[in-house]
């Protein structure tokens, strides 16, 4: 993999830091008028997910990391690994559960997740924006009720626990928000 | 300026560099000198300082110069590579008495209060809680808040402390009125004179104002002696970090040896100046046409 110096630092560039692939988020130049310029380095790491700040003395670099998102449709979990699939090239991807990690109550069949590749194996999965599921266990709503009260808690089929209105029964289906885990709307049929 | 102040110009364009291992000039090519097919290498100036020395040197009397400045740097919000410098000499003057003439510009510009005042060494016993004449390089080091991708213990002491002061120092520093910071080590001392009691500090300062650092000035070092090995001991650096020797200005240093009267200069970042005036968010607002778009 090539080097990257902290001139070509830029949002979204891919560099192993302490060992670990990371995301480059901010990288700010900070030059005395004399002295000794430097980057302030706002990084994620793809693996351990933690966002920190790192100081590198300009002109200093760093190799790049190997690292790729890809668009793949979740298929099934196999106890073990979760199987995605290419839908142009039918290549398969297995990713272990901490590669999932908490993406895994929003996995639904065929629904098309971003996965990120390091040398070529899954470090990470983020589901789309929205997915849409059913639910299997809720308290049943007082009749009458509207949006807007708090809701009840709702259990869905992955697992996943929401807050939904209270009108919204068992066996409905919902589209939740991903990234918020909030409940967005009924599907629509 | 109502203070006879006499506005001079001088070339932008010289034979000679900068020698500070931290200050990067343009370079470029002329190929057109008398008797030669080989091309001789100008530098675009970092500041207007060296022309406008030799003119003190030859008797000007007090000058300033508004103008444009170069710096080899990536822009950045503070920073454009060209930009506009304002540099004055005053003779008769030590450093304290222009910190004072910069205080009374600033309040006239900008309409803030009287500024405060600071030695570099107050200033980390202050914020930070060092000493940095008795604290050990370990523990200047132990200071330093922030996390490093490379070993500061490495590092030398110079460089540990102007990383503590711009992250740890200048963000706490000249919020309401302008703050001038004194007294520079002299291992920090750049063109400035070594003060004669103290000869760890030099008659340098640099003020600023809402996280932006807006002047530099000295009380100026005038013996030609000791510019030329500073210029040296630059270029010795520059080679101990792979980096590229500079023709100095010989021209400057026989100026010197001719005699400097004594004087203390400053350089204002005029573009920072007006990006803080017209509360601007960065100094290519404040421009017709940032590098960028140059």
């Amino acid at each position: 993999m090539a080097n990257f110096s902290t001139n070509e630092f830029k949002a979204g560039l891919k560099v192993m830091i302490d060992g670990e692939p990371c995301n480059i988020l901010e990288n700010e130049y900070v030059k005395p008028g004399k002295g000794q310029a430097f980057n302030r380095v706002k990084i994620r790491k793809l693996i351990s997910n933690k966002v920190l700040e790192k100081t590198f003395k300009s002109g200093d670099s760093v190799e790049g990391a190997d690292v790729l998102d890809t668009e793949l449709s979740y298929l099934y979990n196999d106890g073990e690994f979760y199987h995605f699939m290419n839908n142009e090239t039918f290549e398969q991807v297995a990713a272990d559960a901490k590669a999932v990690g908490d993406s895994v109550k929003w996995l639904v069949e065929n629904d098309v997740c971003t996965i990120t590749l390091f040398n070529g194996s899954p470090i990470a999965v983020t589901p789309p924006n929205f997915v849409e599921l059913e639910i299997t266990e809720t308290d049943p709503g007082l009749k009458g009720d509207t949006a807007g009260t708090g809701g009840k808690p709702a259990t869905l089929s992955t697992g996943a626990v929401v807050r939904v209105p209270l009108f919204v029964q068992r066996g409905e289906v919902v589209k939740v928000d991903t990234r918020s885990g909030e409940y967005a709307s009924r599907a629509q049929k | 300026m109502s203070r006879s102040v006499c506005e001079v110009d001088v070339p932008v364009l010289s034979k000679a560099a900068v020698t500070d291992p931290f200050l990067t000039n343009f370079k470029m090519g002329f190929a057109f000198a008398p008797n030669t097919y080989t091309e001789t290498t100008y530098y675009l100036q970092t500041s207007p300082e060296y022309g406008m020395k030799r003119m003190l040197a030859s008797g000007s009397g007090d000058i300033y110069y508004l103008g444009k400045a170069f710096r080899h740097e990536p822009e950045s919000p503070h920073h454009n590579p060209e930009f506009t410098m304002l540099e004055w000499y005053r003779l008769g003057f030590n450093d304290t008495d222009l910190m004072h003439e910069v205080d009374a510009l600033l309040q006239n510009i900008l309409g803030v209060g009287a500024a405060q005042y600071l030695s570099y060494d107050a200033a980390f016993l202050q914020y930070c809680q060092l000493d940095i004449w008795t604290a050990t390089h370990a523990e200047l080091v132990a200071s330093y808040q922030g996390e490093c991708a490379y070993d500061l213990i490495h590092e030398s002491r110079d460089h540990v402390l102007q990383l503590i002061f711009s992250q740890q120092i200048e963000p706490q520093i000249g919020a309401h009125n302008p703050c001038f910071i004194y007294d520079f080590p002299a291992s920090q001392s750049a063109l400035a004179r070594l003060k004669s009691t103290e000869p760890h500090k030099a008659h340098r300062f640099e003020v600023y104002f809402k996280g932006l650092e807006l002047a530099n000035g000295y009380y100026e070092l005038t013996d030609a002696e000791q510019l030329q090995a500073r210029w040296q001991s630059d270029n010795a650096v520059r080679q101990a970090q792979g980096l590229e020797q500079m023709p100095y200005d010989k021209r400057l240093i026989a100026a010197l040896d001719k005699g400097l009267p004594d004087c203390a200069g400053v350089a204002l970042g005029v573009d920072r100046l007006i990006m803080l005036a017209l509360d601007a968010p960065d100094i290519q607002s404040t421009l017709a046409f940032s590098f960028a778009e140059a």
